[in-house]
């Protein structure tokens, strides 16, 4: 079994007109017995930025917390928040300092811009940053993530329909999937509010 | 948190999870697969100056991670470099040395030259022993003329009219065998490198969707990206998926207005 395998995840980021929408599931395992149905993957950097971890859950943690330790040396250095091009290359370095023994983590980061210009891009586990003006996934359905975003995906989506291709897309996919699902979380960010939603999905 | 706090580090490679990660390797559990660029890098050498080229697919096994990215990497204005190999290794390797030849421009008030480039390359890939496994196609143009270089993982150089590496490297090297001669024209080297490229992209399965050029000339650097589109997406339909609003079934909400920052008004300059 791979090490990615250990905990199961599943998140999966998609951007829309001046929103993105950020989603996980909620499943924490020991390969296969389930543990927790309410994981958090999750986590809030500043109002406008989101940072999803998929992998071994105890590094997805230690990253989150040295991230947001990191970030908030930002915030008194610069008295402003990180914009989420820096800190997608913050989060680079910071994971190819471990290249030759590394978090066994894939990051996906979402965030929008100065302008509310949304921004998401995701990472392998040595921090191999890959932008993206679609969607990005990452975790054990991300094969079956894959093929659900690039089916369902249309650009320029409003965030009510945004939210709603993205449930659809993850519920989908964690359904193929063993070692994701137990519902979702969804998270859609624009200029104006955040919407947090728990999904009700398959729990098996 | 107590000890060893989270200094800043002074750079460099830090080794404290190996520890851990060989107790899990030993456990059973198998390391990850990184992203690779399984890839069909080029670069020639024309009448006036160097032309490089790459494909656009980032692989992660056997899967396509990214369909869309940026293999031809800066390094200084008359300088660039194509990266296959490991993702990671070919992005920060080029990253540090673009930034050590920018911190030698400010010291030497001189345009960059391609050797130092090269020479700064070999001697960080030699130091890991091919651990950073990073393999470069490198090109640029400075005062001493026109110059292509391959880069080997393990530190090893080369000096090349024309070049190839990558998974693909033996279908671009058949197309420039055939083609190649001294002194082809801007177009003709265009042509050459598109013909090579799409060789990698249409018979090698580790590279594929568009073609990315580079032209180096004294004093002026064309970066076309996507220069070639030849593998345009026919499948989608038209309408789209489209979800009735309410369909996906919610256990509960949470809306958080996000506040605008206040505006701090500067007031009077203090009086002295």
């Amino acid at each position: 079994m791979s090490i990615f395998e250990y905990n199961g995840s599943a998140v999966v980021a998609m951007v829309g007109k001046n929103c993105f929408a950020i989603a996980s599931d909620r499943r924490l395992g020991v390969q296969l017995q389930t543990v927790a149905t309410d994981f958090q993957r999750v986590f809030k950097i500043h109002g406008k930025l989101y940072l999803g971890l998929s992998g071994l859950a105890t590094d997805a943690q230690t990253l989150y917390q040295r991230l947001v330790f990191k970030h908030k040396l930002y915030q008194l250095r610069e008295e402003r928040d990180m914009k989420p091009e820096t800190f997608a290359s913050l989060v680079s370095a910071l994971l190819y300092e471990k290249r030759f023994g590394p978090y066994f983590c894939q990051p996906i980061i979402a965030g929008l811009g100065e302008d509310n210009e949304p921004f998401i891009c995701t990472m392998d586990c040595i921090g191999a940053k890959e932008l993206a003006k679609d969607f990005v996934v990452s975790g054990t359905a991300s094969e079956s993530l894959y093929g659900a975003c690039e089916s369902m995906y249309k650009p320029n989506m409003e965030p009510e329909e945004l939210f709603e291709t993205i449930s659809q897309a993850l519920l989908s996919s964690v359904d193929r999937d063993c070692l994701s699902g137990w519902g979702g979380y969804v998270l859609v960010v624009t200029p104006t509010e955040v919407q947090e939603r728990v999904l009700k999905g398959r729990m098996d | 948190m107590v000890g060893s706090m989270d200094v800043p580090a002074k750079g460099g490679f830090s080794f404290d999870l190996c520890r851990r990660n060989d107790m899990l390797e030993k456990k059973g559990l198998k390391v990850p697969g990184f992203r690779k660029t399984g890839t069909t890098i080029v670069g020639l050498v024309f009448a006036d100056g160097v032309v490089l080229g790459a494909d656009t697919r980032a692989t992660e096994g056997p899967i396509v991670a990214d369909k869309n990215c940026e293999k031809i990497h800066y390094m200084a204005p008359n300088i660039y470099c194509c990266g296959a190999g490991t993702a990671a290794d070919t992005e920060a390797v080029t990253d540090m040395v673009s930034s050590q030849l920018q911190l030698h421009r400010y010291a030497t008030s001189r345009e960059s030259r391609v050797v130092t480039a090269l020479t700064l390359l070999k001697t960080h890939l030699f130091s890991y022993q091919g651990h950073v496994s990073a393999a470069l196609v490198l090109g640029g143009v400075d005062c001493t003329g026109p110059h292509l270089h391959t880069v080997y993982p393990h530190g090893s150089v080369d000096t090349l009219p024309f070049a190839t590496m990558g998974s693909g490297s033996l279908a671009a090297m058949s197309v420039f065998e055939s083609k190649y001669k001294e002194g082809l024209t801007r177009d003709e080297g265009i042509e050459l490198v598109c013909g090579a490229i799409r060789a990698g992209i249409f018979n090698d399965l580790g590279s594929g969707s568009n073609v990315d050029v580079c032209v180096i000339t004294k004093g002026k650097t064309e970066y076309l990206r996507n220069h070639e589109l030849p593998n345009p997406r026919t499948y989608a339909s038209s309408k789209g998926f489209s979800f009735v609003q309410g369909h996906t079934e919610v256990l509960s909400t949470k809306i958080t207005p996000l506040k605008p920052k206040p505006e701090v008004t500067v007031g009077d300059a203090m009086e002295e």
